[in-house]
């Protein structure tokens, strides 16, 4: 992803040095200043995004410090001290803490789930031939150009009917259902340009075709599986839709998105608009921290479905 | 080598398929049935024909949805493509004045990482966050500062007039990043000769830009284009969680996501809910194909 320096090109003639034909002139340097211009304002622009992206979220630290006078008084000041008061009512009394260790149950071992089973559909799928193949795996291809509201209504009486509604492993296995055709495409993709030499030598040496896959193919697979899990995170941490659903009715279980919502809805009762500061704060804050220690990794793994 | 070669086939697929067939294909082949009945839950559903399309065809919040969507379907992929495209070009190729290669512009690094962090935050958060920078009181972010200012506030989600490009302005924030990063990715694998070639040939950055840069990046352009595409029919997690009375003020933001949730959900007309998502279906099919089909061009080969 990096644009600049190549090793080659310091040994080359640097084309700055060359200078150009003398009817070039004239051109090159309207050139020149038209370049000038345009970064300039590149610059300011890049500078303005930067602050129109970075405000609103350090506006809203700084207010889940304050009290609700301050709030309204002087929303741009600092806050007149630490209200630590404010996270800790936000964490327990609002439930965030609660919200937030159910999104990490639910997303932890929907992903888990995703991850093991759509690497073993995608690595039949990409390296066994046998009849129906085509057939199952434009299946779980097809679901990706479907909108999940589509299904909306049928899903949720067939949870029901499982008696899975309200529970944590009925999300999560909607969770890990819908999740599967990017996960077996992307896989399978992966799967197909491992070598095979390594597969045939092991197959030779008497190794099964499970052990091969878990102990041979899937740490070949490592870097496909870090992009795609990286992707399902994300995607099934912002998930809204879906806990609306098919968990409204137990609270305990809700997750953070949904959570916050609902925090949001009744902050306009209670009125605690600090609270209401801190609890998104508290959302925020772990993706910062993630965000900062595995920039590069997410950066890869959320485009890597788009750009393939 | 062939030994258990089938047991272990079926053994791999059984649990991901069975998963698959249960939680997505059932219930989507069951939706265009439940679409054609009045089914409200309770009692077994009564068939009923075209009922809930002739119904839907007279219903104005459906339409208020759907031209929302179109709205949407033009505005989004415009702006955040042509924010995106323009900051990639700078933090790519934007600084080129000094040495030969082609670099980005100072700092490059950090406006990347910067851009980028929103598209970690989950919408209805991103949502919530924005309902407050919107509050249309001293409290609010923007309407805090005209209020200092001694202007008079404005009512970003309650005015039905502003609502929707509220609502429009906080995905383009949550987007461009993405598609900063997209686009970066996609210049970074374009051949540096080819810029160097047309800079001897004194080509000014204009050129370089709308003649070399954008036909090479057509593919890219194309999946960012199908991806905003599919994000302007969604709009459920924002509509629900930012907007008045989820969708208000009076229908004036809503979606079609919205409008089956609550149809559903919300006065359990299960047919007519299911008839909106195979229509919401419809136009997203269509919506595919018609941009594959008329942004399809020669791919130029490197």
């Amino acid at each position: 992803m990096t644009t600049n320096t190549e090793p080659g090109t310091s040994t080359r003639p640097r084309l700055r040095d060359i200078p150009p034909p003398a009817h070039r002139r004239p051109a090159d340097r309207t050139g020149t200043r038209d370049l000038r211009l345009f970064s300039r304002l590149g610059q300011v622009a890049l500078l303005v995004w930067a602050v129109v992206v970075i405000v609103p979220i350090v506006w809203t630290f700084l207010a889940s410090f304050k009290n609700t006078t301050e709030i309204f008084s002087s929303p741009w000041t600092l806050p007149a001290h630490l209200r630590w008061a404010n996270w800790g009512r936000a964490w327990t009394t609002a439930h965030v803490g609660r919200y937030f260790l159910n999104s990490v149950l639910v997303v932890g071992l929907g992903t888990a789930g995703t991850m093991l089973l759509g690497s073993m559909a995608a690595y039949v799928l990409a390296r066994y031939r046998f009849w129906g193949n085509r057939i199952i795996y434009y299946l779980f291809v097809s679901g990706l150009a479907f909108p999940v509201f589509l299904a909306l209504v049928p899903l949720f009486f067939v949870v029901k009917n499982l008696g899975l509604l309200n529970s944590y492993t009925g999300l999560i296995l909607v969770y890990i259902a819908y999740s599967l055709p990017f996960t077996v495409f992307f896989l399978a993709a992966f799967f197909k340009t491992l070598p095979s030499s390594v597969a045939e030598a092991a197959m030779i040496d008497g190794c099964s075709h499970t052990r091969l896959f878990f102990r041979i193919m899937l740490p070949m697979a490592r870097p496909g599986m870090v992009s795609v899990a990286i992707f399902n995170i994300i995607g099934q941490w912002a998930q809204y839709l879906l806990p609306v659903v098919l968990i409204a009715g137990a609270p305990d279980k809700w997750v953070l998105t949904q959570g916050i919502a609902s925090i949001n809805t009744n902050a306009g009762y209670a009125a605690d608009w600090a609270g209401l500061f801190a609890a998104i704060s508290l959302a925020i804050l772990p993706m910062i921290i993630v965000y900062a220690i595995f920039q590069r990794q997410i950066q890869a793994g959320l485009t890597a479905g788009a750009v393939k | 080598m062939r030994h258990g070669r089938y047991p272990f086939i079926v053994g791999f697929l059984v649990a991901p398929v069975t998963l698959y067939v249960v939680f997505v294909i059932a219930p989507y082949a069951q939706a265009f049935y439940i679409s054609m009945t009045n089914w409200r839950g309770f009692a077994p559903p009564t068939w009923a024909g075209f009922d809930n399309y002739k119904r839907m065809a007279g219903d104005g919040a459906f339409w208020k949805a759907i031209e929302h969507h179109l709205v949407m379907l033009i505005t989004l992929p415009l702006v955040t493509i042509a924010i995106a495209l323009f900051f990639a070009f700078l933090l790519n190729l934007g600084g080129r004045s000094r040495g030969s290669t082609m670099s980005g512009v100072w700092g490059s690094k950090f406006y990347r990482v910067v851009f980028f962090f929103p598209q970690l935050l989950a919408l209805p958060i991103i949502a919530v966050l924005f309902g407050m920078v919107y509050r249309p009181n001293s409290s609010g972010l923007i309407d805090g500062v005209l209020i200092k200012l001694g202007l008079a506030p404005v009512g970003w989600l309650i005015n039905p007039k502003l609502a929707l490009w509220a609502v429009i302005a906080v995905l383009v924030w949550q987007a461009v990043g993405f598609y900063v990063v997209l686009f970066s990715a996609g210049m970074a694998s374009i051949p540096k000769d080819i810029f160097e070639a047309a800079e001897l040939d004194g080509a000014p950055q204009s050129t370089l830009f709308f003649r070399v840069t954008l036909p090479l990046l057509w593919d890219t352009l194309q999946v960012a284009w199908v991806y905003l595409g599919i994000a302007a029919f969604d709009g459920f997690a924002i509509v629900d969680v930012l907007t008045v009375d989820q969708g208000g003020p009076d229908n004036n933001t809503t979606v079609l996501a919205e409008q089956i949730y609550q149809n559903a959900f919300k006065f359990g007309k299960f047919g007519y809910a299911s008839a909106m998502g195979v229509a919401l279906f419809f136009l997203t099919i269509t919506f595919a194909a018609l941009t594959l089909r008329v942004t399809r061009r020669e791919t130029i080969e490197l």
